[in-house]
């Protein structure tokens, strides 16, 4: 082997130090451009599936490399439980949360969430329904992007309306009960109506679906007013109707997937609940009662309103203690953004209004769309007070008791209300 | 008089069959509900028997796929066991010495032993979240570590008093006897009291294991994803959310107690004689 | 000098268990202690803690929500304890006998126990189902109701289902143990109550009890502190529900520090309820001792 002369050497050294230079260069650069990992906590089969979601998220990163996701679903009951235990853990806890939009009062006095009001432009203000906005929104502070948009609608089933020869679902609650009547009386179906009762946050969205119609308020000058008005005609509507035979009383006990269940399997002809049964109900794969099924608005009261919704979205945020703000940021423009939303319409309904009149996104589900323009422009929030989940446990306990017939409805809204008074 | 002997024969074995069906029929019902179709089950009057076994949902848990039902529930299942026999490992490790201590040499040192027990007396609710927090610290957060140190805890009060009452039962003069012939501590534990204190060990096992294998709101709060994620968080998020489906809970159901059930029929003969060799003492 | 070397050897066994006792849950231990006396709320950012002395307890014995569950949580203590024990020594009894596949029981026993409480809850939970559930429809067709009851949706029955399914899974433990315990007596002392001319009854109480006094109270201690802060149970089948009739003290608490976020007055809520434990448990030991040697 001939060696190489002196200053051929020198410079293959030469070269080599300068790829090494290069190369760390090039690595240094790139652990400085390195990945941002983001943590994001989302619901369990929510409106949008996991594997959704996970195809939305593969979307963002491939758009944004340098930025991963980590997933984590839970079940709803969890995800407060789980927000609440990680605003102690700091930088190693999540950087976005799903919240309900029940929480950000809370979750704002407490400091779990950013302020993102800055980042919002005025122009996406004006794009997305002022309802949806409510989702996020405390004392004018934007806490998060309105992400899942969801109300109850009155869900129906078509054949047993025809059989007790009733042309139209109802328009106003008087006119439910007079069909519910018929409908039992023609022996049709025992219980006609089936509600989600338990003692849970879904009897609250239930009765504020009611308050909505009858135009009640929750607090008049900052002092609770349950046991007046509009919310006590929706308790007394709730407890007449049991009175009545015509809901069924395990409603008492029943969630969201009760309700749809008893619907789904033809033991009901009538049902409030959210957006995803529209599609279950229909699929023959899970229900007896598939392609029967239609939905309207839920009724309003004669006089008062023309419909009623209650406000069940939810929003994505971006937690105090995140350190990738910025990212975070990115990920949750990206996943609200309209192209993205009408991509997975099936599941749950953009938050833009144009999305609405987009017949892409009516496709095969044209009542949905026609109910929920509706819907979705009413949204009523329930109280948006930092102590929103003592209020609603006072409300459910105090209902519950009510609609088991342990208190006449005056009684059970009164110490409602003295307790809500003590909340501060 | 054949007719006296009979009837307290009646008795018994009546007494038996009331046993083992108020048993084995919830169990039943359950593995029939995991092998039937949410139809089937929701149809009223109850059809007690599938017209068509389904067994597709143990497919669907025991199938590796990417994000699948399977996927989870091996991993939660490999965490489980992870989890439950590290901190039992541990626990016997350690309650070994210390049950030693409280049996064989007592005095003053009691009272820590009511003091450990008193530990156990703490809802886990209060403890958790400033557990959580120093996990955090430690970034020990979603790791089968933690779960294994906080585990610990729960068994160890528990495992300690156990052994110490079995360790009663030995007869201190066979210890005393090896001591006479030079046996150091360890040495008298390891070839004395333990073969004696055998089957002892294994109920405190039993129970030690089952303990943390049970556990869930720790899991459920200090794990995030499948690394650390054990059974039964795993099993409440098959049961959570919209479209949940009866039959693949029960399969989960049945599939997470089948470990459980063989360690114990495994540890089972022992158990009986075990417990019995000297019996359980306050 | 100071320590014999048998009281070296005695403390140095019990190190371990001390340290891991001590590091773990005793951070956590004081803190909750600590604070039970403030009015710390559980916030991402710091927001200040102020020392509120006694305040935090003082509301919790006047509490009238607190005082239910705390009523509720005696009664779910004292009738699934009670339960467990009295099915559990029957069932030891019975066990001990002599019948053919008797192994086979013996082992069946352990099937409820190995049974996780999750998996337990949700079982349960879809027997009790209102509308379809397996109870209901066995019921029925044995012609016991007459129509499909809502188990866990009435006040009074929910927290009694709750119990049975709590008692179905635990007893299985205590009949275990008793049945150990069974088998060290010796033949003979039965043999020398006969002939004393002792009947069934007479037999248990001078015989067998005393055996099993012992090993029963192991168990009974360990279940009445696992009971008394029953949760997991709770929290998996009716969430408090219905209208509050299954709400435990340690669900109580749950809701005081996650839900509502008060730290502070959820700490004295934990704190008090370790306390009564600590109490019955107390009571209970010097009831057992007092016994012994008066026996």
């Amino acid at each position: 082997m001939k060696r190489l002369p002196a200053w051929r050497r020198g410079l293959g050294h030469a070269a080599l130090g300068l790829a090494a230079l290069i190369g760390a260069g090039t690595l240094a650069a790139g652990t400085a451009a390195a990945d941002t990992t983001l943590n994001a906590l989302f619901m369990k089969q929510a409106a949008y599936s996991e594997d959704d979601v996970r195809s939305m998220t593969k979307d963002f990163e491939a758009a944004n490399p340098g930025i991963k996701v980590n997933l984590e679903f839970v079940p709803y009951e969890a995800l407060h439980d789980k927000i609440v235990a990680a605003a102690g853990a700091g930088a190693q806890g999540y950087d976005v949360v799903l919240f309900d939009t029940i929480w950000p009062a809370e979750f704002a006095k407490n400091g779990f969430l950013q302020d993102v009001t800055g980042r919002i432009s005025a122009d996406d203000t004006a794009k997305v329904f002022d309802g949806a906005w409510s989702t996020v929104t405390y004392e004018d502070k934007r806490y998060g992007m309105p992400w899942i948009l969801d109300t109850k609608y009155l869900f129906y089933n078509k054949d047993m309306l025809k059989k007790a020869g009733i042309a139209a679902p109802p328009k106003t609650w008087a006119e439910l009960t007079e069909q519910a009547k018929i409908i039992k009386d023609k022996g049709i179906v025992k219980f006609p109506i089936v509600w989600s009762w338990a003692q849970a946050e879904a009897i609250i969205c239930d009765y504020g679906t009611l308050v909505d119609a009858y135009k009640g308020e929750f607090y008049q000058d900052g002092k609770p007013i349950f046991d007046k008005g509009g919310s006590m005609d929706a308790v007394n509507y709730m407890e007449q109707s049991l009175k009545d035979g015509l809901s069924n009383p395990n409603s008492r006990e029943y969630l969201e997937e009760d309700v749809r269940k008893i619907f789904s399997n033809g033991d009901a002809a009538f049902a409030l609940n959210w957006t995803y049964m529209y599609n279950l109900a229909n699929d023959p794969k899970e229900s007896k009662v598939a392609g029967q099924v239609d939905l309207v608005p839920a009724p309003g009261v004669a006089g008062k309103t023309e419909a009623s919704a209650i406000n069940g979205s939810m929003g994505l945020g971006i937690t105090a203690n995140s350190t990738h703000a910025d990212d975070a940021w990115k990920y949750i423009a990206f996943i609200t953004s309209q192209p993205v939303q009408n991509k997975y319409a099936k599941l749950s309904l953009p938050i833009w209004k144009s999305s609405y009149d987009d017949p892409a996104v009516a496709k095969g589900q044209e009542s949905l769309i026609a109910a929920a323009k509706v819907s979705i422009g009413l949204m009523f929030p329930r109280p948006t007070t930092p102590s929103y989940t003592e209020l609603s446990n006072i409300l459910q306990k105090n209902l519950q008791q009510i609609l088991l017939g342990q208190v006449t409805p005056e009684q059970g809204m009164q110490t409602a209300n003295t307790a809500a008074e003590r909340l501060h | 008089m054949k007719w006296r002997r009979l009837i307290p024969q009646v008795l018994t074995y009546t007494a038996v069959i009331v046993l083992v069906i108020s048993t084995v029929a919830p169990l039943l019902w359950l593995f029939i509900m995991s092998i039937s179709s949410t139809p089937e089950l929701t149809a009223v009057p109850l059809h007690w028997i599938p017209h068509q076994a389904d067994f597709s949902r143990y497919g669907r848990l025991l199938t590796f796929a990417a994000h699948s039902a399977g996927e989870e529930f091996i991993l939660a299942m490999r965490n489980s066991l992870a989890a439950s026999f590290s901190a039992t490992a541990v626990a016997l490790l350690v309650g070994i010495p210390a049950a030693y201590s409280f049996s064989r040499m007592p005095g003053k040192r009691m009272k820590l032993l009511y003091a450990v027990l008193g530990t156990y007396m703490m809802p886990p609710v209060a403890l958790i979240l400033p557990l959580y927090m120093v996990f955090g610290a430690l970034g020990l957060l979603n790791t089968v570590a933690a779960l294994t140190i906080v585990y610990c805890t729960i068994l160890l009060p528990f495992v300690t008093w156990l052994l110490k009452s079995n360790f009663d039962a030995v007869p201190i003069e066979i210890e005393e006897a090896a001591r006479i012939d030079g046996v150091g501590l360890f040495g008298v534990l390891r070839h004395v009291t333990l073969p004696i204190a055998k089957a002892g060990l294994g109920t405190a096992a039993l129970f030690a294991v089952l303990l943390a294998w049970d556990e869930f709101f720790y899991a459920l709060l200090y794990t995030n994803d499948l690394r650390a994620k054990t059974l039964p968080v795993a099993i409440a998020d098959f049961a959570a959310g919209r479209a949940t489906d009866y039959g693949i809970i029960s399969a989960a159901g049945i599939l997470t107690a089948v470990p459980a059930l063989v360690i114990a029929f495994f540890l089972q003969k022992t158990l009986i004689a075990g417990l019995s060799a000297g019996g359980v003492k306050g | 000098m100071g320590l014999s070397s048998r009281e070296r050897q005695a403390w140095a066994l019990l190190l371990p268990l001390l340290v891991i006792i001590a590091t773990v849950t005793g951070y956590p231990l004081i803190n909750t202690f600590r604070l039970s006396f403030t009015d710390a709320s559980l916030t991402g950012r710091n927001v200040a803690q102020h020392w509120v002395g006694f305040e935090n307890y003082a509301y919790v014995f006047t509490d009238p929500d607190f005082g239910d569950a705390f009523r509720r949580t005696l009664y779910f203590t004292f009738v699934s304890v009670g339960a467990e024990i009295l099915l559990g020594v029957l069932v030891a009894l019975l066990l001990n006998r002599e019948f053919r596949g008797r192994t086979a029981v013996r082992a069946l026993l352990v099937l409820p126990w190995a049974l996780p409480t999750i998996v337990n809850a949700m079982m349960w939970r879809l027997i009790y189902n209102p509308e379809f559930g397996s109870l209901n429809a066995l019921l029925l067709q044995l012609g016991l109701i007459d129509s499909y009851q809502s188990w866990l949706g009435t006040p009074g029955t929910a927290m009694n289902m709750v119990i049975l399914a709590d008692v179905w899974k635990n007893y299985p433990l205590v009949a275990i143990i008793v049945l150990a315990a069974l088998q060290t007596i010796p033949r003979e002392l039965y043999e020398a109550a006969s002939i004393d001319g002792a009947g069934p009854w007479l037999k248990f109480w001078k015989v067998t009890f005393p055996a099993i006094l012992g090993p029963l109270s192991v168990a009974l201690v360990l279940r009445m502190i696992e009971a008394f802060k029953v949760f997991d149970i709770i929290y998996l089948m009716t969430r408090g529900g219905p209208a509050d009739s299954t709400k435990s003290v340690s669900f109580f608490v749950y809701q005081e520090s996650f839900a509502y976020l008060r730290a502070g007055s959820g700490a004295s809520y934990a704190v008090t309820v370790t306390l009564t434990s600590a109490v019955m448990i107390a009571a209970y030991i010097m009831l057992l001792r007092r016994q012994s040697s008066t026996a």
